[in-house]
C-alpha cells in the first residue's frame, strides 16, 4: 500500500473572468498606492495621530501574517505531531504563506512614512533591542526567504519537467542537494513564526494605558501566537475547500476534518486562557457586561470563534459546506481579536474615532486580490495541488482517530 | 541522519555565540534611569495663556504656521493642538466662569521613554541629560513611537509625500546651544515655565505646593507618573490634572513592563535557539521514525 504523493500543475486557461476581476481590483489599488507615495499618505487615509496605525498595519500586516501561518501550523502538524497524512497540503500552504508575508512586507513598505530610510533596518549598528517591531522586521525578513526556499523544489520540479536543455539539467543536480539541507529550512520555518507572530503581540505590550483592558494584558505575545495557530489551521481548509470548489476537484474532506479539528482544539484552549486571564486581571464583568462597543466586540469575537470550534467538534458537520463555514467563523473571530488589540481597543479613552478612507481601504482590496491572482495563476503552473485525492468520506472519523492512524496507507511520500 | 543532527547543533552554538555577542552590545548602551536630567516646570497658576512660547518654539525651531479653522486664508498661526508643524502649544480648559485653567502641552520627556523603547532603528533617543529626541536621518517612518507614547505627542507629517515626526527635544539643537534655554522657557513673561535640572524644579515644586497650599492642588504631575518624567507640573487646586489632558498613569514606566517581558521570553536570544534545536531533533527523530514504518511495511 505505498504510494508517492504526486503533485501536479491544475493547467486550464489562465485568463479566465475571476481573474479580470481580481485584476481590475488590483490595478486600483496599486494606482492608489502610487498616489500614496506621490502626494503623502494623509492623501489617501484617515489615519490620525490619534490613531497612527490604520488598516494596512491591522489587516495586511497584523492579520495577513496570521492567515498566512498555514504553512506554519501545517508544518507544526506533520514535522512536530508526526501528522505526516497532512503532508499533502504543504505545498499549497506554503504558496500561500509566502505570498501573504511577501504582500505584508510590501503594505509594511507603503505604510512607511519615511521609506527611503528602511535601509537603517538593515544596519545592526542602529539596532535597538528593546523594540519588539525590530524583531518582528527582522523575522519576516528572514521568514520570506525561507519561505522561499521551502517553495523552491515546486520550482525545481517545474523547470525538470519542461525539458529546457542546460537548465533542467542543472535543476535535475541541484533538487537533491536542496533536499538534504531542506530540513534545516523547515525547521527555521517553525521557528520564525513563533517568534514574530508572539511578537505582534508584544508591539502593544508597551501602550500600558492606551490599549483597552479588556485585551491588553502581560499574556498578549502568548494569545497571538495560538491566534495565529488556529488561523492558520482555518485558512487552509478555507483555501482548499475554496480551491476544490472553484476548480472542480473532489473535495479533502478527511484531512481538513482532521486539520480544522486541530485548530478547533487550538481555538478552545484560547478560549480558556482568555476567560483565566481576564478573570486573574479581575475584568470579567467588564468584559461579559455587554454594555459598550468594546464589551460587544469582545462578545462577538468570542461566540464566532466558540461557534467555529463547537461546529468542528460535532463529526456530523464534517462536510465540505460546514467545514468552509466554521473555518470561516474561526477566522473572522480570529481576526477581529486582532483588530480589536490594534484598532478598536486602541486608544479608547479618546473621543476620536477611526474608520478607513475609501482609497485607504481600497488599497488593502488591491493587495488582497493580487494575493489570490497569483495565487490562482501559479497552481495553475506550478505542481502545487496533489494530483491524487482521498476518497470523500460520508462519514468522517473525529480528530483523535485520525491522529492515531496515522501514516498507514502512505508511508513512501517524497519528504524533505 | 546522525550526523545531520549533530552538525545542526554545532551550527547552533556558533550561531548561539555571535548572537550572545551582539545581544550583549545591544543591551549595554541600556543605562540605568538618570534622575539628573534637565527639564522643565510648568505652573499652570502662573500662566497667562499669551502664547508667547507657542510662536518662540515656532520661530526657534523653524516650524512653518498651521492654518485654524476659522482662517481659510491663514493669517494666523492658529493649531488646535500638537500636530505635524507644532511642538508646543498652550490650550484653555474652561469648567465655569470660575474655574478654569491654562495648561501647556509639549513632550513630557519621560525618565524612561516609550518611544525610546520601541523605535527599531534607534531614531528616538535620550541623551546624558534625560532629553529624549528625534533624529530623522534614522527613522523610517513607522510610527511606533506614537503608539507607544502615553501622552500622544509625536505626531507626524500626514499631508507631506516625504514626513517626518515631529516633537519636542527641549531645543537641544537650536536654542540651547545658542541662549542656555530653551525658547518657550526663555520668552515667558510669567515665569509659567522653567528650565533646570529635575532635581532642583521638583523641589521648587514641592515649595510652592507647601507655602501656598490654597493655591494649588498638592500634587506634582510628573515625579512618579509612567517612571517619572523630566517635564512637571502645577496645577490649581480646583483643577485636576486629567481635565488639562495630563492622563491618571501608573507609576510603573510602561517601557520597563514590556521590556521585561520581551527579554524574559527571550533570554537574551538563548530562547530561540533552543526552539530551534528542540523542533529540529523532534522533526528528525519524527521522519526517521516514518522512513523505518515505511521500510518495514515494504519488507512485508
Amino acid at each position: 500500500m505505498t504510494e508517492q504523493v504526486q503533485y501536479k500543475p491544475l493547467g486550464g486557461t489562465i485568463f479566465t473572468r475571476g481573474l479580470f476581476v481580481l485584476l481590475f481590483f488590483t490595478i486600483i489599488g496599486f494606482s492608489l498606492i502610487a498616489v500614496r507615495f506621490w502626494k503623502g499618505i494623509g492623501a489617501v487615509s484617515n489615519m490620525t495621530d490619534v490613531f497612527p496605525l490604520g488598516i494596512w498595519i491591522t489587516y495586511d500586516v497584523a492579520t495577513g501574517t496570521a492567515l498566512a501561518c498555514g504553512g506554519y501550523a501545517i508544518a507544526l502538524l506533520v514535522y512536530i505531531l508526526n501528522g505526516w497524512h497532512y503532508h499533502s497540503l504543504m505545498r499549497s500552504a506554503i504558496l500561500l504563506s509566502f505570498f501573504g508575508y511577501i504582500l505584508a512586507g510590501f503594505s509594511v513598505v507603503t505604510d512607511l512614512g519615511r521609506f527611503w530610510n528602511v535601509y537603517n533596518i538593515f544596519m545592526p549598528s542602529r539596532w535597538q533591542f528593546n523594540s519588539a517591531l525590530l524583531e518582528v522586521a527582522l523575522c519576516i525578513m528572514t521568514y520570506c526567504l525561507v519561505l522561499f526556499i521551502e517553495f523552491l523544489p515546486v520550482i525545481l520540479e517545474w523547470i525538470r519537467g519542461l525539458g529546457w536543455g542546460t537548465v533542467s539539467k542543472f535543476a535535475d543536480r541541484f533538487a537533491p542537494k536542496l533536499d538534504r539541507v531542506l530540513i534545516y529550512f523547515i525547521v527555521l520555518g517553525m521557528t520564525l513564526p513563533t517568534m514574530h507572530q508572539s511578537s505582534l503581540g508584544s508591539l502593544f505590550l508597551i501602550a500600558t494605558s492606551k490599549v483597552h483592558p479588556i485585551w491588553h494584558t502581560m499574556h498578549l505575545p502568548l494569545f497571538f501566537l495560538l491566534n495565529c495557530l488556529f488561523l492558520g489551521y482555518g485558512v487552509v481548509v478555507l483555501e482548499s475547500t475554496l480551491s476544490s470548489y472553484i476548480f472542480d476537484r473532489e473535495y479533502e474532506v478527511r484531512v481538513l476534518a482532521g486539520l480544522a479539528g486541530a485548530g478547533a482544539w487550538i481555538a478552545v484552549v484560547w478560549l480558556v486562557l482568555r476567560i483565566a486571564d481576564l478573570a486573574w486581571r479581575g475584568r470579567l464583568g467588564m468584559a461579559f457586561a455587554g454594555g459598550d462597543r468594546y464589551s460587544l466586540s469582545f462578545l462577538v469575537e468570542f461566540l464566532l470563534i466558540g461557534a467555529g470550534a463547537y461546529c468542528l467538534f460535532k463529526p456530523k458537520l464534517h462536510s465540505a459546506r460546514w467545514l468552509f463555514i466554521s473555518g470561516m467563523l474561526l477566522i473572522v473571530g480570529g481576526g477581529l481579536y486582532r483588530f480589536n488589540v490594534y484598532l478598536i481597543g486602541f486608544n479608547w479613552t479618546h473621543h476620536w474615532k477611526y474608520f478607513p478612507a475609501l482609497p485607504e481601504f481600497l488599497i488593502t482590496v488591491g493587495i488582497v486580490a493580487f494575493k489570490f491572482l497569483a495565487y490562482f495563476v501559479l497552481i495553475k503552473i506550478l505542481p502545487v495541488l496533489p494530483a491524487k485525492h482521498e476518497p470523500h468520506l460520508a462519514g468522517s472519523p473525529d480528530w483523535s482517530s485520525l491522529m492515531q492512524s496515522k501514516i498507514k496507507s502512505s508511508s513512501n511520500w517524497h519528504l524533505p | 541522519m546522525k550526523s545531520q543532527t549533530r552538525r545542526g547543533f554545532l551550527k547552533c552554538f556558533g550561531l548561539a555565540g555571535t548572537v550572545l555577542a551582539v545581544g550583549r552590545a545591544g543591551f549595554a548602551s541600556e543605562g540605568a534611569i538618570n534622575d539628573n536630567g534637565v527639564g522643565l516646570l510648568y505652573d499652570a497658576t502662573r500662566c497667562v495663556g499669551c502664547k508667547a512660547c507657542v510662536a518662540a518654539c515656532k520661530r526657534a525651531n523653524d516650524l512653518p504656521p498651521e492654518k485654524g479653522s476659522f482662517d481659510p486664508e491663514g493669517i494666523w498661526d492658529a493649531p488646535a493642538d500638537l500636530d505635524g508643524k507644532t511642538r508646543n502649544i498652550v490650550k484653555l480648559y474652561r469648567e465655569s466662569e470660575s474655574v478654569w485653567s491654562y495648561v501647556k502641552v509639549q513632550c513630557m520627556h519621560c525618565m524612561k521613554p516609550s518611544c525610546v523603547s520601541v523605535c527599531p532603528v534607534s531614531a528616538m533617543q535620550q541623551d546624558a541629560d534625560g532629553r529624549v529626541f528625534y533624529d530623522k536621518t534614522r527613522c523610517i517612518g513607522c510610527r511606533m513611537c506614537m503608539v507607544a507614547c502615553p501622552f500622544i505627542v509625536p505626531r507626524f507629517q500626514w499631508e507631506k509625500p516625504l514626513p517626518q515626526i515631529v516633537k519636542c527635544d527641549l531645543c537641544k539643537f537650536s536654542e540651547v546651544p545658542r541662549k542656555g534655554k530653551p525658547a518657550c522657557a526663555g520668552v515667558c513673561p510669567t515665569e509659567a515655565v522653567q528650565y533646570g535640572r529635575r532635581r532642583q524644579l521638583l523641589a521648587e515644586a514641592k515649595r510652592r505646593t507647601e507655602t501656598n497650599p490654597g493655591r494649588y492642588r498638592s500634587y506634582v504631575y510628573g515625579e512618579h507618573e509612567v517612571g517619572g518624567t523630566n517635564v512637571l507640573y502645577l496645577a490649581s487646586a480646583a483643577v485636576p490634572f486629567d481635565k488639562l489632558g495630563l492622563p491618571n498613569l501608573p507609576n510603573e514606566a510602561p517601557a520597563a513592563f514590556s521590556e521585561k517581558i520581551q527579554h524574559r521570553i527571550y533570554k537574551g536570544f538563548m530562547a530561540p535557539l533552543a526552539l530551534y534545536a528542540t523542533l529540529f531533533f523532534v522533526a528528525t527523530l519524527n521522519r526517521k521514525k516514518l522512513s523505518k514504518g515505511g521500510e518495514k511495511e515494504e519488507e512485508r
